[in-house]
């Protein structure tokens, strides 16, 4: 009968698609536990209204804090609430995101409830007392399977990796008031400054197209902007060389020491394949690679591959698309 | 200004590793180590600091077996002052674990800035940094990408999904570093034989309790080999197809 905590994600007033993958995977541990998922939402007065959202999604209680102190990410005031939330609550583990946000504030919240946590979590199951977590290490060349021991046990989990799921429940809403004054907080984001380098972000992308050195110039990327228009639902990422050399800010960096994404259709325009690119994209459900060298290692991980010129194939690929998506 | 600068030595992920005989560990003969990339900008971004206060003291630590001291050694050599080596066989993937041994011995340090690598790329948790600034009561600004102190303030840029927050926050603080802050420098000859006769101390670390275990390690399952459509542009209908019919993306 362990409830589970969960801490639904927003910004800019808005809850992130990560908040409802969050309470998914929250709702799968409550009901192996007979439980109940209690997610907490913090925002500027107004954010009540997403409350719906993660009932929906199977929050049985929305634990709502409202004050102008949370218009924008307050990671000190949010710790304080949320361990004190979770203190008091009882829980058997809370749940969060693996995302900027997310390993911000879960390592802040651990640290103040003195229990162990693990984040980038892409499988969970509660064994007896335990929760078992799996967490790829080494770029992803290696699994790990941990053992969280500790109650409540902190994870954050990966983003795309648990489907939100409709489990609508009744859920009602509890209002909750900060612990403190949230404006006297010592870290404050003084602006959001919106938007990397495409439309559409990565993290939210159900199609990712990226680009590599193969494509030779800065200005020739927009072969890249045009199939990922052409996708209608589509973001644009890029290698680090590509960001190394400012033809793309690093923000749209996918790799080890950049993005780590997964969407539904990746493709590779022009990239070699370095291990540390594959580093951040190698979970995508579906890879396609177009490259000019046949023995590029990134036909290793693609599923469907095509060799050429980019400058050839990509312009036919994106009138093809149009052509495909006409309807849509 | 007093610069803190915690590292971690790890090994080049361009290899295929193999896991040890306990099936919890990486069997590490043949792999190469180096700085952590993130750790490195750090180390970067405090000496830049300090060259622009004109003074000021930069202290490396790290926590690992010996040869973490190589990778102290390649931070002095960058122009770091000293180094504190603490010392334990093993690192555990704990970052509570960790940070209670680096809070040991940074609590009565005067610091004004500890920084961190956001994460590493070994254990991939990135928990370390928060960790610490929270038993030590600091503020904390985490994956900075852009930096300006004075006045006993800081002013950082941090990297989010698609976006990026400024934050203002108090000295003394913890900052951990993303990629974009700076470009690291390479250890000059000059540096590299200064480096040999700076300071550094070496200390058994005092592990906090494990909270959290690796029960396995394991290779994640092969990706199915994919096939190599065609060549050209008269490859792209097959492909769409392909996108249309088997993969359901299009």
């Amino acid at each position: 009968m362990a409830n589970i905590f969960a801490f639904a994600e927003a910004r800019n007033g808005e809850l992130r698609k990560v908040a409802l993958e969050t309470i998914t995977a929250a709702r799968t541990l409550a009901d192996s536990t007979g439980g109940e998922v209690h997610a907490l939402l913090v925002g500027a007065p107004g954010i009540g209204a997403k409350a719906e959202q993660l009932a929906q999604h199977g929050a049985d209680i929305v634990i709502l804090c409202e004050h102008p102190g949370f218009t924008q990410y307050n990671p000190e005031a949010t710790a304080a609430l949320a361990a004190e939330r979770i203190k008091g609550g009882g829980y058997r583990a809370a749940v969060f995101t693996t995302s900027a946000q997310g390993r911000d504030l879960a390592p802040r919240v651990a640290a103040k409830l003195g229990v162990g946590l693990v984040t980038d979590v892409t499988g969970l199951e509660l064994t007896g007392d335990t929760l078992i977590v799996k967490h790829p290490m080494n770029i992803g060349k290696l699994i790990a399977t941990i053992a969280i021991a500790h109650t409540p046990a902190v994870i954050a989990i990966r983003p795309n990796t648990f489907t939100p799921a409709q489990t609508p429940t009744a859920g009602r809403v509890e209002t909750a008031e900060p612990v403190g004054d949230p404006s006297a907080s010592r870290v404050v984001v003084k602006e959001l400054v919106q938007g990397g380098g495409g439309k559409l972000d990565l993290a939210d992308a159900p199609v990712i197209v990226a680009g590599g050195r193969g494509l030779k110039a800065a200005e020739n990327f927009k072969l890249v902007e045009e199939l990922a228009d052409a996708f209608g639902n589509a973001a644009v990422g890029a290698t680090r060389a590509v960001t190394d050399d400012g033809w793309r800010p690093h923000s749209d960096q996918i790799g080890q020491t950049g993005r780590l994404v997964s969407p539904d259709l990746y493709i590779a325009v022009g990239i070699s394949g370095a291990v540390q690119h594959l580093a951040g994209m190698r979970t995508s459900r579906t890879i396609v690679a177009i490259n000019k060298d046949k023995d590029a290692p990134i036909f290793n991980v693609a599923d469907y591959g095509i060799v050429g010129d980019v400058f050839e194939v990509v312009p036919a690929l994106t009138a093809a698309v149009r052509e495909a998506r006409k309807g849509h | 200004m007093k610069i803190a600068v915690c590292i971690k030595r790890v090994p080049d992920m361009d290899v295929r590793f193999r896991i040890g005989a306990d099936g919890t560990s990486l069997d590490d003969s043949g792999l190469k180590y180096d700085i952590n990339d993130f750790d490195a900008w750090a180390v970067e971004a405090a000496l830049q600091l300090k060259e622009k206060a004109g003074q000021g003291e930069v202290v490396i630590l790290s926590l690992g077996p010996d040869a973490a001291a190589e990778t102290i050694r390649k931070a002095l050599s960058m122009g770091a002052d000293r180094g504190i080596h603490l010392k334990t066989d093993r690192i555990p993937f704990d970052g509570f674990a960790i940070a209670s041994a680096l809070v040991s011995e940074l609590k009565d340090g005067g610091y004004d800035l500890i920084f961190f690598g956001k994460m590493s790329p070994d254990s991939s948790n990135g928990v370390v940094g928060p960790i610490v600034a929270e038993l030590l009561g600091l503020p904390c600004v985490t994956a900075i990408s852009k930096l300006d102190i004075a006045d006993g303030k800081g002013t950082a840029k941090r990297e989010l999904e698609g976006a990026q927050e400024i934050v203002e926050f108090p000295l003394p603080a913890v900052l951990t570093v993303d990629e974009g802050l700076n470009t690291a420098r390479y250890p000059s000859l000059k540096g590299i034989m200064a480096a040999k006769k700076k300071p550094l101390d070496v200390k058994p670390a005092t592990l906090g309790e494990n909270k959290v275990t690796v029960q396995k390690l394991e290779l994640p399952p092969e990706r199915a080999a994919g096939r190599i459509i065609g060549e050209g542009s008269a490859a792209v209908p097959d492909l769409i197809k392909a996108l249309q019919t088997e993969a359901k993306v299009l």
